[in-house]
């Protein structure tokens, strides 16, 4: 039974390189925002994960019924790197829409290719 | 003399040398005030502003001014041409795709992994 | 107690809050005048200098390590709360950050002023000042991470600032994307120590700290990220776009931004991990060496090829980056052999020494060139021309940049890069002869750049150019005068600011000793 609490890290290294297959191979820009998403979905829950405890319940409780607590610390830290994450994704596509109006294309390549 | 200014003017000591920047700077004053002494021996008997101040360009005509300018991309070219191969090696590596900036990032992460995590 | 004593216990979090108050206070002002808007940008940033300046007065005279809790009167074990510890190196690091700033602000009076969305424009470098500042004065993982990505969030929004131009938003999508990979590889890291330590402290991890295999991801993965957010190559290539197409107090800005990034590297090698930097297995400081050398070569070719002012610039900027790699990579190469101590500690000094002047001499450079976009609208060196007749302080201003950063006496270049080229000397006489070659081959791409700007016939099309408006002439006056001051009395500064920084930064167990008292 213990492979059965590694695979939420399985999940972790297969949407790191799932995200990182698409900011690298992937020529359209919003597939690159795309990919950055999934790599940060990952991180979140490699976060997540490491504060489950075995048999524990949630750490919501001020009386709590007793028994063992999972860690809080981690998912305040989540909380955070999902609000940084918003606002990054917001940022990346509003530029994505300054960047269509200028070029004409959501190429990577074409966009980055044209000097001055 | 006055004792604040002692630590402006100590010497800055690398293991192997020194180097006093107040001294040199003294030392290039001196220089070209008897540079300045030298030229006032010279000979004060010119008239500005006639052919005698002019360049003198050996009787050829003196051509347009964006003819003679000398645009910035256009120097050392000789330095340039000969190294052609790595300049253009490099220049080629710099291609402005986002891609391939993140590629080089996990290319090195790889090489850092193999080096020094000894995977 | 008086007031002095006041401000220096609270000092750590008034430095932090003070722009950030401001950041978010300005537009109100900006509605009433655009000019009370730019006097209170203007104080809020000499406040943050007076508190910068109060506190590095009290760490650099007397010394000691200043530790600000969060949320509590005392600090209590185990650490539960966010911690500022502030030694030294953070302190010399903060100066930097807080002097470019002032000096961006004063400059971006003139250079912004025929801009819209001033507002949004001075919030958002008040937010990057804070950015800064806080990454350098945190003693907490994650808040680390946390000031990391306000400040790359800031600095992209700044340097797209241009919008009606599609290069400018270029250059702000890449950095964007390249900062936020960065950013994320960095909270792997930091969830992977948490998860074998159970602590986000510095001083407590560096307590807890042994080199199994999760701890070596773990650093290899903070020092790459890190990197990368500092322009070592060959991870360099968003920086000159992003430098050479945002406006010019932006740039300014910017390299305070890249460098705090470099700090992380630094700590993250020297205190975090100081118990084990020095085993054998472990070679991060020849490859950081090693980096430093690529760094300084692919800089200074590069920068031959370009032809655009702000561009060509900014490759020097890579280049002066490699220099510092590589004076910090030499000392933490020697650390651990004990012979050559006065070698490694001489490869610091010059290598942190060399942060404070590139900043200000490449501040400088462009300065001057936002200065020549002002007033003449080009950007490319083929079109630019005859300058020195018009703009006379503008171009006694570049001559004195253009002898600090490659390193010629009497400047303040020359000083750290003779610490770095005779303590290399003795570590391998290659790179010394690598470094000092590259010098002279930015002397001549500075020259270039000067002979083709200044010098030469008086072109047709300039001839209505004027000299600068004032207070960009101001602006750059504060740089040289730092400048001067570093260059002519260098021995000061080195025995007063570095030493102790370098010593900071070698001392990690006093770091662990002020959270952690009697090392548990």
């Amino acid at each position: 039974m213990i492979a059965l609490y590694n695979i939420p890290f399985l999940a972790v290294i297969g949407l790191v390189l799932v995200g990182l297959y698409a900011v690298l191979f992937r020529r359209n820009i919003i597939k690159i925002i795309i990919g950055i998403t999934i790599i940060e979905s990952g991180v979140n829950l490699f976060l997540i994960t490491l504060g489950y405890r075995e048999g524990s319940i949630a750490p919501i409780y001020t009386s709590s019924p007793g028994g063992l607590m999972a860690m809080p610390v981690p998912q305040a830290l989540t909380l955070t790197s999902i609000v940084i994450g918003v606002a990054v994704l917001a940022l990346m596509l509003s530029l994505a829409i300054h960047l269509f109006r200028h070029y004409g294309t959501l190429d990577a390549r074409e966009i980055g290719g044209k000097e001055e | 003399m006055l004792e604040f200014l002692d630590p402006f003017l100590k010497t800055f000591e690398t293991g192997t040398g020194f180097w006093n920047p107040l001294v040199w700077a003294t030392a290039l004053v001196i220089a070209f005030l008897a540079m300045y002494i030298l030229r006032g021996f010279g000979n004060k008997q010119f008239k500005t502003g006639t052919e005698q101040t002019k360049a003198f360009l050996s009787g050829n005509p003196e051509y347009e001014k964006q003819q003679m300018h000398i645009k910035g991309s256009n120097m050392y070219w000789g330095f340039t041409e000969s190294l052609g191969w790595l300049f253009h090696q490099l220049k080629k590596m710099h291609t402005g795709n986002v891609s391939d900036y993140v590629l080089w990032f996990v290319i090195v992460l790889a090489v850092l992994l193999l080096v020094v995590g000894g995977i | 107690m008086n007031t002095i004593d006041f401000l220096l216990m609270h000092a750590p979090a008034l430095i932090v809050a003070t722009p950030l108050l401001g950041a978010f206070l300005t537009p109100l002002f900006g509605k009433v005048h655009a000019r009370l808007r730019s006097g209170f940008v203007l104080l809020i940033v000499l406040l943050t200098c007076l508190l910068v300046g109060l506190l590095s007065y009290d760490i650099f005279i007397t010394g000691g390590i200043h530790t600000y809790v969060f949320g509590a009167q005392d600090l209590t074990l185990p650490v539960v709360r966010i911690l500022f510890e502030v030694d030294a190196m953070s302190m010399f690091m903060a100066l930097i950050s807080v002097i470019l700033a002032l000096v961006a602000v004063i400059y971006s009076w003139a250079y912004m002023k025929d801009n819209t969305g001033l507002d949004k424009f001075y919030t958002l470098v008040l937010l990057m000042t804070t950015g800064m500042l806080g990454m350098e004065l945190t003693g907490d993982m994650f808040n680390f991470f946390v000031f990391l990505e306000i400040t790359s969030i800031a600095s992209c929004a700044l340097i797209a600032f241009w919008t009606n131009k599609g290069k400018s938003v270029e250059a702000g999508f890449k950095y964007i994307v390249i900062s936020t990979i960065g950013a994320l590889f960095v909270l792997f890291a930091i969830a992977l120590l948490y998860g074998q330590y159970n602590a986000l402290n510095i001083a407590v991890l560096a307590n807890a700290i042994q080199f199994t295999f999760v701890d070596r991801i773990a650093l290899v993965l903070l020092v790459a990220a890190l990197a990368m957010k500092a322009g070592i190559v060959p991870m360099h290539m968003w920086l000159p776009d992003a430098y050479g197409r945002s406006p010019a107090p932006v740039t300014i800005i910017l390299v305070g931004a890249t460098q705090a990034s470099l700090y992380g590297v630094f700590r993250v090698c020297f205190t975090l991990y100081g118990d084990v930097i020095t085993l054998p297995q472990v070679s991060i400081g020849w490859i950081m060496v090693l980096l430093g050398l690529i760094t300084i070569l692919v800089g200074v070719i590069m920068a031959l090829l370009q032809s655009d002012f702000r561009r060509l610039i900014a490759f020097g900027a890579v280049a002066e980056i490699g220099y510092m790699f590589l004076g910090v990579g030499a000392g933490l190469a020697v650390l651990g052999a004990p012979e050559m101590t006065s070698v490694g500690l001489t490869a610091m000094k010059g290598g942190i020494f060399h942060i404070m002047n590139d900043a200000l001499d490449v501040g400088l450079l462009f300065l001057v060139a936002g200065a020549v976009y002002y007033t003449t609208r080009e950007n490319s060196l083929d079109r630019l021309g005859g300058l020195a007749r018009n703009m006379k302080y503008t171009t006694v201003f570049f001559i004195i940049g253009l002898l600090a950063i490659s390193g010629i006496p009497p400047m303040n270049g020359f000083a750290s890069k003779l610490l770095i080229y005779e303590s290399t000397y003795q570590l391998n006489p290659v790179i010394a002869v690598i470094a000092v070659l590259s010098s002279i081959m930015l002397l001549a791409i500075f020259v270039k750049i000067f002979y083709s700007v200044f010098l030469g016939p008086a072109l047709p099309q300039f001839h209505t150019v004027k000299e600068s408006p004032r207070s960009m002439l101001l602006a750059m006056g504060i740089i040289t005068m730092i400048i001067l001051f570093f260059g002519l009395f260098p021995d000061f500064v080195l025995t007063t600011i570095v030493e102790p920084a370098v010593n900071a930064l070698l001392g990690y167990q006093e770091y662990i000793a002020q959270v952690l008292p009697g090392g548990l």
